[in-house]
């Protein structure tokens, strides 16, 4: 068997056992989802008045805001399910059947591809979900092309693979579930500090750089603009990087941790 | 001479300036069983991880089926089957879940890894628990789950690391013929474990780890012949008869609680038949006579320093 058809055959069955695990046990991935979802219904039906009259200028328009607020929320619903991700790897790396793989003469990656495919895939399907409680609440995308609804798409699958490999490397360097949980916090806060909420420019100046310059914003802007038609500007490239970069750095990270001698 | 399954020269690994392995030479003829035996902490289990490619050795070389341990990984692994101290069963799914996952890994076709999978599920008793998730499973039953998925790849070599830990006696004995009929199929087994017994009933050849390195290797008749256990213990019920024998007999360790002597010995015809010769002069008839031969608790304890059982003059029953 080539080492190719070997990697897609062994990361197959590790995907399997994955997506076994989360329909198992569904909880985890659930619970993860409630804080984009709480979030949304927060800051549109609490806060929506006031935060879109802050944002225009002018009088309270809560649908405005919904559109505003939705693609931030489906990029965090992502850095909510990578956290899952951290865990459950972190979990894994504490179970028995983890060495035994290590001594088959199985593809070395498929262990933790599988856990990259599994958690892309929920996390994709977390981001419908949570998209599919933003357009019961009126969010509508109705001006966006079918190849805008594509490129959207396939951002939400690159966003979400580069920060899984991210979550992947702190689950293999986290000794157990709590400390992969914390350890994947800014997954959950980078989006809280990003233009998810509100626009760069209604930020103070000084906080301005902090949002600006992460991984979420840039990603968020060009959400934007395919969803809604707003500006992209580069922010379409700067997210791609972004994406790339995380991805790569994960990867490399990751597969150099699980490589080594376990601990 | 058979080829050799398993092969190390010099095996070294420290963690921090804990030194675990320093300097272990093994030499395993294939299709036989093999026995690492040493106290908690001896290094048995780094030995197992080192030999099955879970972790690399600071020093010395090793061959497993032949292949290079350091060169050439991926061979070797192809030809073990490793069931370590912790339980390896993926604990959420099912234990046929568990199964097919490791038929599929080997990748075998469908249909033969679920005729694989079910046979060996019968043959370990757990076919009624195929359908629950493993992790609701007794210690007992995720052991035998996990020596079960160690056979589906059909190995070679074997390591089994304490594998009838936390198992019953009925259970124990089971897996001993289980071991047995794997080695009559020409599988080399690779066992550690801390039941003395175990090692004798299974072994062609023990090895005493301790420290990190071998104390002693050999066959276990080799092994109890290492030091001078035997001895002969005569029981009374009168306290006269008791004193009497104590009085007529030389060399004899008393325990005057329970009315017992020993007699340091080898156990021999000739030994005995002097002890008897000289209560028979004295008219003393003893309740109770055992002979005790030097078994491998006396030789584990002598080779590694353990409660002085192998020297004559100190009760061993209170060692235990």
């Amino acid at each position: 068997m080539s080492s190719l058809s070997l990697a897609l055959r062994d990361s197959s069955t590790m995907l399997r056992r994955n997506l076994l695990h989360a329909r198992r046990y569904p909880s985890l991935t659930l619970n993860l989802l409630l804080t984009p979802i709480m979030l949304l219904l927060l800051f549109v039906y609490v806060f929506g008045d006031t935060m879109s009259a802050g944002i225009s200028g002018g009088g309270p328009d809560r649908s405005a805001y919904i559109a505003f607020v939705v693609p931030g929320l489906l990029l965090m619903t992502i850095g909510s399910t990578t956290v899952g991700t951290a865990v459950s790897v972190s979990n894994d790396m504490t179970e028995g059947i983890i060495a035994r793989f290590r001594t088959m003469a199985i593809h070395r990656g498929s262990v933790l591809i599988g856990h990259v495919l599994g958690s892309v895939l929920q996390a994709v399907a977390s981001v419908v979900l949570v998209g599919a409680v933003g357009v019961a609440i009126g969010f509508r995308s109705t001006d966006a092309t079918v190849l805008e609804w594509l490129a959207a798409f396939g951002l939400l699958v690159l966003f979400a693979t580069a920060l899984t490999w991210i979550a992947v490397g702190m689950g293999l360097v986290s000794p157990n579930a709590e400390a992969a949980s914390n350890n994947a916090m800014p997954l959950i806060l980078l989006p809280l500090l990003s233009s998810t909420f509100v626009p760069l420019d209604a930020m103070p100046g000084w906080f301005q750089p902090i949002a600006e310059y992460q991984p979420f914003t840039p990603a968020i802007e060009t959400l934007r603009g395919l969803l809604l038609g707003t500006e992209i500007g580069h922010n379409g490239w700067l997210a791609l990087a972004w994406c790339l970069g995380l991805a790569v750095l994960g990867y490399f990270w990751s597969t150099s941790k699980f490589d080594g001698d376990p601990r | 001479m058979t080829d050799l399954a398993i092969a190390a020269n010099g095996l070294r690994k420290s963690y921090g300036d804990k030194t675990v392995l320093d300097g272990v030479d093994l030499a395993v003829p294939e299709g036989t069983i093999f026995s690492l035996l040493g106290p908690n902490g001896a290094g048995k289990t780094t030995a197992v991880k080192i030999l099955s490619t879970l972790i690399t050795a600071d020093g010395g070389q090793a061959q497993v089926a032949g292949h290079d341990l350091s060169t050439d990984p991926r061979s070797v692994r192809a030809a073990i089957g490793v069931t370590g101290q912790f339980s390896a069963v993926d604990g959420l799914i099912t234990g046929e879940e568990n199964m097919l996952l490791m038929a599929d890994l080997h990748h075998l076709p469908t249909r033969e890894g679920r005729r694989i999978a079910a046979e060996l599920l019968e043959r370990f008793d757990l076919t009624d628990a195929a359908g629950k998730p493993a992790s609701t499973y007794s210690g007992g039953m995720k052991r035998r789950l996990d020596i079960a998925m160690t056979l589906v790849g059909d190995p070679s070599i074997i390591f089994l690391d304490e594998p009838t830990t936390g198992l019953d006696p009925r259970a124990r004995h089971n897996l001993w013929q289980i071991i047995r009929e794997l080695v009559t199929g020409g599988v080399t087994v690779f066992l550690t474990t801390q039941y003395l017994e175990e090692a004798d009933q299974l072994a062609d050849r023990i090895a005493v780890l301790h420290h990190g390195t071998l104390a002693a290797e050999g066959t276990p008749d080799q092994l109890k012949r290492l030091i001078p256990g035997g001895h002969i213990r005569l029981r009374f019920t009168e306290p006269a008869a008791y004193r009497d024998a104590a009085a007529t007999l030389i060399d004899t360790t008393r325990d005057d609680d329970s009315l017992t002597l020993r007699l340091a010995g080898d156990g021999s015809q000739r030994h005995l038949r002097t002890t008897l010769d000289r209560l028979d002069a004295a008219g003393i008839e003893a309740d109770e006579l055992t002979v005790h031969t030097p078994d491998l608790d006396d030789v584990f304890f002598a080779l590694t320093g353990g409660t002085a059982a192998g020297i004559p003059d100190q009760p061993k029953e209170n060692a235990r």
